[in-house]
């Protein structure tokens, strides 16, 4: 099969653009959404684990898992989304373990970001980059 | 009250009194984010469930406050302690005012 | 018109592989304990195409993906068995009967899904369970027939593919079948639509392949009906060729439509040795 030049750009702007999907982050809203969680604590980096796919097979259902030993709660941000929060999860007395995992929608690649209040008021956090694709055929 | 909502958990029947457990709860729910349209063109308005709690004996085990972000059929896995025997309460707050509930039993030795 | 064809073709498929590209080795255990033979070998009435193994869809997925199909509590299509279940036992119609009543428990239908489409010498054609279900609600229950490709039809489904998890799947395509087998076999090597593409030049001539970025697969239906992440639902294998269909660009023919119904027939038989997996989870 020959190609023009023409025909061979498109090809690649085509296949560039169509691997992935960049999402703006909504920095501002998410900021202040953080800011709300903490009543303007300091946060520390670290000290609560988020487990997500490096590549969401499809951002639809993209399965998570948050953990932070020592905290009362934990709250989840999709910063690249129309609307940020995702989740707070809050642990009572009989909470086995300060982790949780459940499956969440993603617009578009993006960070995914995890705030976890300690027991002691402290706060710390952590972020991921979630790569959301588009499938080929999927009808 | 949404149809076909249906909560399907995963709680062991018995336990050593003071072990921990990992339970699975999932829920049929469309989980209407209030981001889609219609074919008019019109935002089918947000319709999700905005709340999980559970408890044991009547103390909390966790309590998730949930937004459109969560999959349709929400998936949550988190782990308990069982301190006795008794029950496990699961509910589910909708946006429309239903509330689901589910309770599984356990023996602890 | 026909250049334009061959670009879109070739922008799709020159896309960078992402992850891994090729189906991987991982073995399907369900629960912990049921075991699923998830590649097999390649059927005598293909020995003359270029697969050189059977495998199954869920090979080619993330291993996040994969998980969710091996435990029945991850498993999201399983909560439709649930409801499934609540349908097979509702009594429904001008009979009064539902499913239970004269089949008693869901476990009858064991060995249905790994058999079926089949020959039905009473109505003389291949049958789908779809096709099945729907007698049975007209005729002997009395009752509306479900929508074919719809969530109640796909609930139902689902329960009666539970009963063969784990069972090869075994489509007879010999004896009165054979007519519809091989109108089914045409119609997937025919190509259609503007993309002028047929069921073979994707899942037998380029699956392992990328299609941007999603994963191509062989096709198969081993697994259906199919919770898919994608619309977070189950999905019957004439909804999903409809999409399929409608993906090339074409006229799409109907579920329940016998051109489905010989494409059905013929595409199971192209899973002959593989597990049934239903429900199983795909993207």
């Amino acid at each position: 099969m020959d190609f023009t030049r023409r025909e061979t750009m498109a090809i690649g702007a085509a296949a560039g653009l169509a691997a992935v999907l960049p999402m703006p982050a909504l920095a501002s809203a998410t900021d202040d959404l953080i800011n709300e969680f903490t009543g303007g604590a300091d946060v520390a980096e670290g000290g609560v684990e988020l487990d997500a796919p490096e590549i969401a097979e499809n951002g639809n259902t993209v399965p998570i898992e948050v953990s932070a030993e020592g905290a009362e709660a934990i709250m989840v941000l999709a910063a690249g989304n129309p609307t940020p929060p995702v989740a707070t999860f809050k642990f009572g007395p009989l909470a086995g373990a300060h982790r949780a995992k459940t499956r969440i929608r993603l617009a578009g690649t993006q960070d995914v970001v995890a705030v976890a209040k300690m027991a002691d008021g402290s706060f710390a956090k952590t972020s991921k980059t979630v790569k959301v694709t588009i499938g080929g055929c999927g009808g | 009250m949404a149809k076909g909502v249906r909560p399907r958990v995963k709680v062991p029947k018995t336990a050593d009194a003071g072990d921990t457990i990992t339970i699975k709860t999932l829920i049929s729910h469309k989980m209407e984010s209030g981001q889609r349209k219609d074919s008019d063109g019109n935002v089918i308005p947000r319709s999700i469930i905005n709340n999980f709690v559970v408890t044991f004996n009547g103390e909390t085990v966790i309590d998730v406050v949930m937004e459109p972000a969560i999959s349709t059929n929400p998936y949550f896995e988190f782990e308990a302690k069982v301190p006795e025997s008794g029950e496990f309460k699961f509910v589910w707050h909708d946006d429309d005012g239903s509330v689901y509930e589910e309770t599984k039993k356990i023996e602890a030795a | 018109m026909k250049i334009k064809a061959l670009t879109a073709i070739a922008a799709l498929l020159v896309a960078p592989a992402l992850a891994v590209a090729d189906p991987d080795d991982d073995n399907l255990v369900i629960n912990g304990e049921i075991e699923m033979t998830t590649k097999a070998p390649v059927p005598e009435h293909m020995s003359d195409t270029v697969v050189d193994e059977l495998m199954s869809g869920w090979h080619f997925r993330s291993d996040e993906t994969q998980a969710l199909q091996m435990d029945d509590f991850d498993n999201p299509g399983m909560v439709f068995v649930d409801i499934g279940m609540e349908q097979w036992n509702a009594e429904e119609g001008s009979e009064g009967k539902s499913c239970a009543t004269c089949h008693e428990g869901p476990e009858s239908m064991e060995g249905v899904r790994a058999t079926y489409p089949k020959w039905n010498d009473a109505s003389e054609e291949v049958r789908t369970i779809a096709m099945q279900v729907n007698d049975c609600r007209e005729n002997r229950m009395g009752a509306e027939p479900y929508k074919y490709s719809g969530g109640e039809m796909a609930n139902i489904e689902a329960l009666i593919a539970l009963q063969s998890r784990g069972m090869p799947v075994d489509v007879k395509i010999d004896g009165p079948a054979e007519a519809t087998w091989a109108w089914g076999k045409q119609l997937y090597y025919t190509r259609t639509g503007q993309l002028e593409l047929s069921c073979a030049n994707c899942h037998e001539d380029n699956y392992g392949n990328m299609i941007r970025a999603d994963h191509l697969s062989q096709g198969q239906v081993n697994g259906f009906p199919v919770y898919r992440l994608k619309n977070a639902k189950l999905n019957t294998v004439h909804g999903r060729f409809k999409g399929c269909v409608r993906d090339t660009r074409a006229e799409t023919y109907a579920p329940g439509s016998p051109e489905f119904v010989a494409l059905e027939l013929y595409v199971a038989s192209r899973g002959n040795g593989l597990s049934v997996e239903g429900p199983s989870v795909r993207n």
